[in-house]
């Protein structure tokens, strides 16, 4: 019975170190190949001793896909295919490609310069690695080997996300990495045609939860930015009454500054995005800073693929390219101190190191500055802090720093929620779904509602841990023209779509199918043909004589068998069809008759029919 | 089979030989032209491969064939179509037979055999769904031939059963717009079975290839255009097709649940897996929504458009589709647009927001949370988050209707369009922005909504800002600081963009008076009056100061004790304001002054309007004259003219109808003048009706034939005068024909006087025509001018360039300079193709430029907006100089002329319509000050 066998070595109800295994028609192959945040021993990558066991990778892997660029999907590549031994193919799309190893050269760089870590995979190791990958472009049909092939669709989530589709024969797998079903100031929502495969790999990070409209976070993110930076301006200044009232505020307008810790990539972009479209259209001319580092390298790539952007950036980009931003420029640590209003994006997200933790330090004692947090933050880091309302904070060395500044939350995601999700398996129509990369609690529920909606089974394997698929794939068999020919014309209905039964001669050589007509298979086979003829004896109670006898035969069947050319041949027997029915006196009773019906193999529905209505007697003569 | 083709050949070549003979009679007609058909026919048997005689045909069909030789044509390709071998010039010759039977003027139904029969032999699939292309050509120019239907449907019936895609779309085609409508008619009369269309075409719903199957549904659809009403069996069916796996036809499949779902809204459907049973419309409401977040976006933008027409879906379900049901880890968590309006009405609005304040409450029944079948469920809060602008766009259309037909869904839906406003996307910005001032009446918009929707008054986009600036003005705001900060917004989006000062004082004017109660509180901040102390002066030029001046008074209208808050200097300006800026000022009934003009309550009906009853009188004193000459006649109307204008500038409402009759009376009075008059009637009111058409144009003739006497009287020679009278004749003749149906109502006059002279006329000499017109024009009467129910006169007011400038506009001679234009129209029906710009220059010189259509915008019902660029050009001039821009309404008279059939049809070239006759200067000319510089070497 053929299966298809998935085993995830990361990312079983859990998030983070995406790794799984995929056994499809006897292929083998590795979906993403990522690192975990939480852990720096051996639990940060897959367990690859559990495919090593049996011998080398490459023997084992056809190949290795990667769905996007962030570290819990591809974080391991290099460990795996450097250090543990991997030379088989690595796909993965264009973006990916080229934004990958910036950012594992970055998290080699913290974990060797920062932590001091020995036995780390070398930037000679990453180079080493890319030089195994290949690209794909969306939509394009890669074929690994005469069998395999795969087909990238896309995704959002990130700049060159892609979800997977991997086919050997009939049997297929739909792998979707992260994804996401709404769009983006950046990027489009991810798509996938009605592939129906026999599998879907969904994420499921946010497996219980419905998110509201995207535009009043939009809104309330802009709105927030946008009174900080503008307040304290003169607006009645135009007439005396109104002057008299702005001047109750008069001086020079306080430093009024915003900070945005951002930490992900990709939505650092889609804020610059937001950003950078309103102040164009309000005109505004505070600055606004990006620092500088990993994420600018970043925005050189998100300038070059247009064409996985979404569709206003697409349209607009000839005129202008939304990514090369007008108002916001890199920042430079002395920008901090100047004053006037800005906008500062920094890094990390979580306030707990770093530059944003040091232009926090610097803003928090004014109350007209604010603070943005765009995504979640770890307990213990500053940002969880300020969060959770604490208002004095103890910084290192004793010092006691105060915040004043508003402290503001925003959630900024870029993952499917149910109803995505949902929706996303109401588009593939997949015959059984696996959720991976989410908490084992909320995948249960989606578990559930997935079995009770779409009626398909659903799994959710844990680390380590296989599923076994049956699955019944279809085997393709040629028709001969003329066979087909001959069957259509025995009558089209256009209910086409339903299975019909033919009469042919199926023909296996050389692993192929045909199915041609019987003459034609024994002429190829050289093969004489066989007359088959059953022949049934019918006694019949009747005095009369054999000729009256085949008459009153002759007549009955023709009132029965209307449909069907009924003759009586001269020499007494009667045929129907291709049916020889002879009537001849019983050698010891003369009062009984015996019918010889006699038919070939192929007319064995319409002989056996005969058979039994003889058998049933004549009707009496009137 | 071969002979039995030969028979038919054979036939056919006889019958050729008939219809020749016929032909016979109409000889004479086609002597006097080249015969298409022979030409044809050497050319066709001339051609040696199946090339050459496709090429013949490529060239014949670039030519047109006239009504009276096309059935010889069609007979000599019929011929030649037995004849021939090859499948693509057989294509050619059925695409040929198809084109010409539509041909006007000629009845197919000869040809219809021969088409029959040719199918019925013909082997090729291709050839085979143009012959039925062909087919359908010739069916839908016999609407009315039963028999004939009758026999193409079973035609198409008969070959519904090829295996090509292409025949069986065709037959589908044919049945969608052949299928029978009435049953009953055609049970007895032929004989032939009575077959039922919509069974036969239902059952290619499931047919394999899905062209097959959205030309079924295409058909299906046209069906119920031509009448028939579907079954509502049809209505399972292509809910199984929603789910199919090609986009052309879930996209047709939407569209005929949406019909059936408006044939059968109160029909009863039961809901899958369960007892329940709702409304058809409703479950199709449910289905459509449900497409919304479909895979293809064409179905998106399909299925977003047809929920707006869906009027009597529920309202229960209506309001679902705004309601995604969120939650987080299983809990259920409100909106932010829930916790804007708690927050809103707890008092507390304008707090921060903490962490945690979107915290979810109430843990979720895992059970009950149902994630795809919800329905309606979210599917506008999907069509709006949608990735293709296309299906946004659809989405804040079909919201904009719902809400139209529901208040209470208006109310629900305001959320959503606010959000809209801030879309990356212009176009979609702009249409939630128009949707929301649609929908303004229902609603009252809150103070946070307000805030937002206020934030995008500082858009750099100037549409956007005059969208916004026409939804200010028929909002209805909830509280005073609502007003305050409306102002404030206004007033900042002033101090950005000066450009806007008159859409904000338009604004503010509508603001003012529709919420006098609520401005009142705030007078005295807004004048910044004190209790006891005298504030100074405002500046009475500052457009800030100006707007706050207009929101007052607009308010101060209805609400008589807002006057008392004033300081005297407000009463000052008042006064001025009420002389500058008149139409955004009204008249106030202020304590110890007179009022500026009587106050005339609004909702005296116009028929007991006194004013409406003094224009009546003086216009039948008018009519009771008789002729022209006497003198106490010309008096009369000069003093009518006189009168009837001053009407028009006390009372502005009847100030096109006094001004109309003004302008015909003046007619009457100055026949000479008449031309141009008339023609200024004629196109500078919108709303003029075919009545007035024809006096206008009875007015004209007029003026010709004494045009003609002057002529006549004062040139030397008759030779002039003998182009003249025919000319004369002529459009007598004209205006015969194309005002027949008007004529009765013209009892008694010029033309009815004339037109029974005519015969006369025709033949008499110049001499004599111009006595008999002479005559006639004295004794005619006047006409009465029948007044049109509503007209509006066309103006224009150009705002820039302003013409004060003194700092000439400096540029090298020999290049062009730009010069803005922006002007307001009111009243202008098509502008895009009537409005010109005039540039006169000192020498005399001038210049007519076109503005392209898109510098036209159209910010409301009956009003335009030019913003366009003109080109300046000159010779080096020694100093300035000023040139003179102004707007010319372009007209032609033929346009106006009701269509009657005979010119309807043919080559009744649409240049005319575009061609101009002559321009009516339409608004002041503005003087702009230039001075091209010589090139510097």
């Amino acid at each position: 019975m053929p299966e298809i066998r998935v085993t995830p070595l990361g990312a079983g109800q859990d998030v983070g170190r995406s790794c799984i295994l995929v056994s499809i028609a006897g292929k083998n192959v590795m979906l993403d190949c990522g690192m975990h945040m939480g852990f720096s021993d051996d639990r940060r990558f897959p367990d690859f001793s559990y495919i090593t066991r049996s011998g080398r990778l490459t023997d084992f892997l056809d190949c290795v896909i990667i769905s996007h660029f962030h570290l819990d999907h591809c974080g391991a590549l290099p460990y795996f295919s450097e250090m543990v031994g991997y030379d088989g193919p690595i796909y993965m799309t264009q973006p990916t490609q080229a934004i990958c190893p910036i950012l594992l050269e970055d998290y080699r760089k913290i974990a060797v310069d920062k932590k001091g870590e020995a036995n780390f995979f070398t930037s000679q190791m990453i180079k080493d690695c890319m030089k195994k990958v290949v690209a794909v472009h969306l939509h394009q049909t890669v074929q690994v080997d005469d069998e395999l092939e795969i087909k990238a669709y896309y995704a959002g989530h990130v700049l060159g996300a892609a979800m997977f589709q991997i086919k050997v024969g009939s049997e297929s797998v739909v792998y979707t990495g992260d994804y996401n079903m709404t769009p983006d100031r950046h990027l489009g929502a991810a798509w996938i045609d009605k592939c129906r495969p026999n599998l879907l790999i969904t994420e499921s990070t946010y497996a219980t939860t419905i998110r509201d409209s995207k535009r009043c976070r939009e809104r309330d993110f802009l709105k927030k930015v946008h009174e900080t930076v503008e307040r304290g301006g003169k607006l009645w200044a135009r007439w005396p009454g109104g002057a008299a009232r702005g001047s109750s505020r008069a001086g020079l307008p306080p430093p009024l500054q915003v900070l945005i810790p951002v930490f992900a990539l990709g939505r650092a972009q889609e804020l610059c995005i937001l950003l950078e479209t309103f102040w164009e259209r309000m005109d505004l001319k505070a600055p606004i800073y990006f620092s500088t580092g990993l994420t600018e390298k970043a925005n050189h790539y998100y300038k070059l693929f247009i064409p996985w952007t979404n569709q206003k950036i697409r349209k607009t980009f000839v005129q202008r390219n939304m990514f090369e931003f007008k108002h916001i420029k890199a920042f430079d640590r002395a920008f901090a101190d100047s004053p006037g209003p800005m906008v500062v994006f920094a890094t990390p997200g979580m306030l707990h190191a770093g530059q944003s933790l040091q232009i926090f330090r610097k803003w928090a004692g004014n109350e007209k500055n604010m603070v943005i947090m765009p995504g979640y933050c770890v307990q213990g880091t500053v940002g969880h802090k300020i969060l959770s309302g604490q208002r004095k904070l103890e910084m290192e060395g004793r010092q006691v720093l105060e915040v004043k500044m508003q402290v503001e939350y925003m959630s900024f995601s870029a993952h499917a929620d149910a109803k995505g999700i949902m929706q996303l398996v109401g588009q593939a129509e997949p015959e059984n779904v696996l959720l991976v990369h989410g908490e084992a609690k909320k995948m249960e529920f989606l578990k559930q509602k997935i079995e009770q909606e779409f009626r398909v089974s659903c799994y959710m394997p844990a680390n380590g841990e296989t599923v076994t698929l049956p699955t019944s794939p279809s085997i393709p068999v040629g028709i001969s023209l003329g066979l087909l020919k001959r069957e259509m014309a025995q009558g089209l209905l256009p209910d086409a779509k339903k299975p019909r039964l033919l009469h042919g001669t199926l023909i296996m050589k050389d692993s192929n199918f045909r199915l041609v007509s019987s003459e034609q298979a024994l002429k190829e086979l050289g093969l004489a043909e066989h007359q088959l003829r059953f022949t049934c004896r019918v006694h019949l109670h009747d005095t009369r004589k054999e000729q009256e006898t085949a008459v009153r035969v002759y007549s009955h069947l023709k009132s029965v068998l209307k449909d069907h050319c009924v003759q009586h041949l001269p020499d007494g027997s009667v045929t129907v069809e291709s049916i020889l029915i002879q009537a001849a006196a019983h050698s010891e009773d003369p009062g009984t008759k015996v019918l010889l019906v006699s038919w070939t193999y192929q007319d064995e529905e319409l002989g056996s029919y005969l058979t039994s209505l003889l058998k049933k007697g004549l009707p009496q003569a009137s | 089979m071969a002979a039995h083709l030969k028979k038919r050949v054979y036939e056919e070549f006889t019958k050729v030989v008939q219809q020749q003979q016929e032909e016979i009679a109409t000889k004479k007609l086609r002597l006097t032209k080249p015969s298409k058909s022979a030409a044809l026919h050497i050319d066709l048997c001339k051609a040696t491969s199946p090339a050459d005689a496709l090429q013949y045909l490529l060239q014949f069909a670039r030519k047109p064939v006239e009504a009276e030789s096309v059935e010889g044509v069609v007979r000599i390709l019929l011929e030649h179509y037995y004849k021939e071998n090859d499948p693509s010039v057989r294509l050619k010759i059925a695409s040929l037979l198809g084109l010409l039977s539509k041909t006007a003027g000629f009845s197919p139904d000869c040809i219809m055999d021969d088409a029959i029969n040719i199918l019925q032999n013909e082997k090729s699939h291709q050839v085979l769904a143009q012959l039925l292309d062909t087919l359908l050509a010739i069916g839908t120019k016999l609407p009315d031939n039963q028999a004939i239907q009758m026999r193409l449907v079973d035609v198409a019936c008969k070959h519904l059963t090829d295996t090509s895609h292409g025949v069986r779309n065709k037959c589908l085609q044919l049945l969608g717009n052949l299928g029978s409508l009435e049953k009953s008619v055609t049970k007895d009369a032929e004989g032939l079975a009575v077959r039922d269309v919509q069974k036969i075409i239902g059952d290619y719903f499931s047919d394999q290839d899905p062209r097959v199957r959205t030309a079924a549904i295409k058909a299906m659809l046209q069906l119920h255009e031509r009448g028939l009403k579907l079954y509502q069996t049809i209505y399972t069916q292509a809910c199984k097709l929603l789910s199919d796996d090609y986009e052309q036809v879930r996209s047709a499949a939407v569209q005929l649940i949406w019909v059936v779902s408006q044939l059968y809204p109160e029909s009863i459907v039961p809901i899958p897996s369960s007892n329940e049973e709702i409304r058809l419309v409703d479950d199709a409401f449910g289905k459509i929504c449900h497409m919304v977040s479909d895979s293809s976006w064409v179905v998106r933008v399909q299925a977003s458009k047809l929920l707006g027409s869906m009027e009597q879906v529920s309202s229960h379900f209506l309001e679902q589709t705004l309601d995604k049901k969120l939650m987080s880890d299983l809990r259920r968590k409100r909106t932010a647009h829930e916790r804007a309006k708690e927050l809103y009405t707890s008092g507390e609005f304008s707090s921060g927001r903490k962490w945690g304040d979107d915290a979810p409450k109430e843990e979720v029944d895992t059970g009950a949370v149902n994630l795809i079948e919800s329905g309606a469920c979210g599917a506008f809060v999907h069509g709006l988050e949608d990735e293709m602008y296309e299906v946004r766009i659809a989405a804040v259309e079909a919201l904009c209707m719902l809400a139209q037909s529901s208040p209470s869904f208006a109310e629900k839906c305001l959320d959503f369009l606010v959000d809209m406003f801030n879309d990356e996307i212009e176009e979609v910005r702009l249409q939630s922005i128009h949707t929301m001032r649609k929908i303004s009446n229902n609603i009252t918009l809150r103070e946070d909504q307000l805030d937002t929707v206020l934030a995008v008054l500082e858009d750099s986009s100037r549409d956007i800002r005059e969208a916004l600036h026409e939804l200010l003005c028929c909002t209805n705001v909830s509280t005073k600081e609502g007003i305050h900060l409306a102002l404030v917004e206004l007033l900042k989006n002033l101090t950005k963009y000066p450009t806007d000062k008159d859409s904000i004082w338009k604004c503010l004017k509508f603001l003012g008076s529709r919420h006098p109660t609520l401005v009142l509180p705030l007078v005295p901040e807004l004048l910044s009056t004190h209790p006891f102390f005298d504030t100074a002066e405002p500046d009475m030029d500052d457009p800030a100061y100006i707007a706050v001046l207009v929101l007052i008074f607009n308010a101060a209208k209805t609400c008589p004790t807002m006057p008392a808050l004033f300081s005297d200097h407000t009463f000052r300006h008042y006064a001025y304001l009420r002389d500058s800026l008149s139409h955004l000022v009204p008249a106030l009934r202020l304590p110890g002054r007179k009022l500026v003009s009587s106050a005339l309550s609004p909702n005296i009906m116009p028929h007991e309007d006194p004013s409406h009853q003094f224009l009546q009188q003086s216009l039948e004193r008018v009519y009771s004259l008789q002729h022209l000459d006497p003198q106490g006649t010309q008096e009369l109307l000069e003093f009518t003219i006189r009168d009837l204008q001053r009407l028009g500038e006390l009372q502005s409402e009847l100030a096109g109808v006094a001004d109309f009759s003004a302008t015909y009376l003046r007619c009457q009075l100055l026949l000479i003048k008449i031309m141009e008059e008339t023609y200024k009637m004629e196109f500078m009111y919108s709303g003029v009706e075919n009545k007035q058409v024809v006096i206008i144009h009875h007015m004209r003739l007029q003026a010709k034939a004494l045009q003609l006497i002057v002529t006549a009287r004062t040139a030397r020679g008759v030779d002039p005068l003998f182009g003249m009278c025919e000319k004369f004749l002529q459009e007598v003749d004209f205006f015969q024909r194309c005002f027949i149906a008007d004529l009765p109502h013209l009892q008694d006059s010029f033309v009815d006087k004339l037109l029974d002279l005519m015969p006369r006329l025709m033949t008499s000499k110049p001499a004599e025509v111009v006595k008999i017109l002479h005559t006639m024009l004295r004794q005619s009467t006047f006409l009465h001018l029948p007044l049109p129910e509503q007209i509006h006169k066309a103006s224009a007011t150009i705002i820039e360039p302003a013409g004060e400038s003194d700092n000439p506009l400096r540029f090298t001679s020999g290049l062009v300079v730009a010069l803005d234009v922006d002007a307001t129209l009111e009243h202008v029906q098509d502008p895009q193709s009537t409005v010109k710009v005039q540039v006169s220059y000192p020498d005399g010189q001038a210049q007519m430029i076109h503005p392209k259509p898109a510098d036209f915008r159209n910010p409301g019902p009956g009003r335009h907006r030019l913003i366009t660029q003109v080109y300046l050009s000159h010779t080096a001039w020694t100093e300035p100089c000023q040139v003179e821009v102004r707007l010319l309404l372009a007209y032609n008279s033929s346009s106006r002329i009701p269509k009657s059939p005979w010119i309807e049809g043919g080559e009744m070239s649409s240049q005319v319509e575009t061609s101009i006759e002559g321009t009516i200067p339409f608004s002041k000319s503005v003087k702009v000050y230039i001075m091209p510089k010589p090139a510097r070497r």
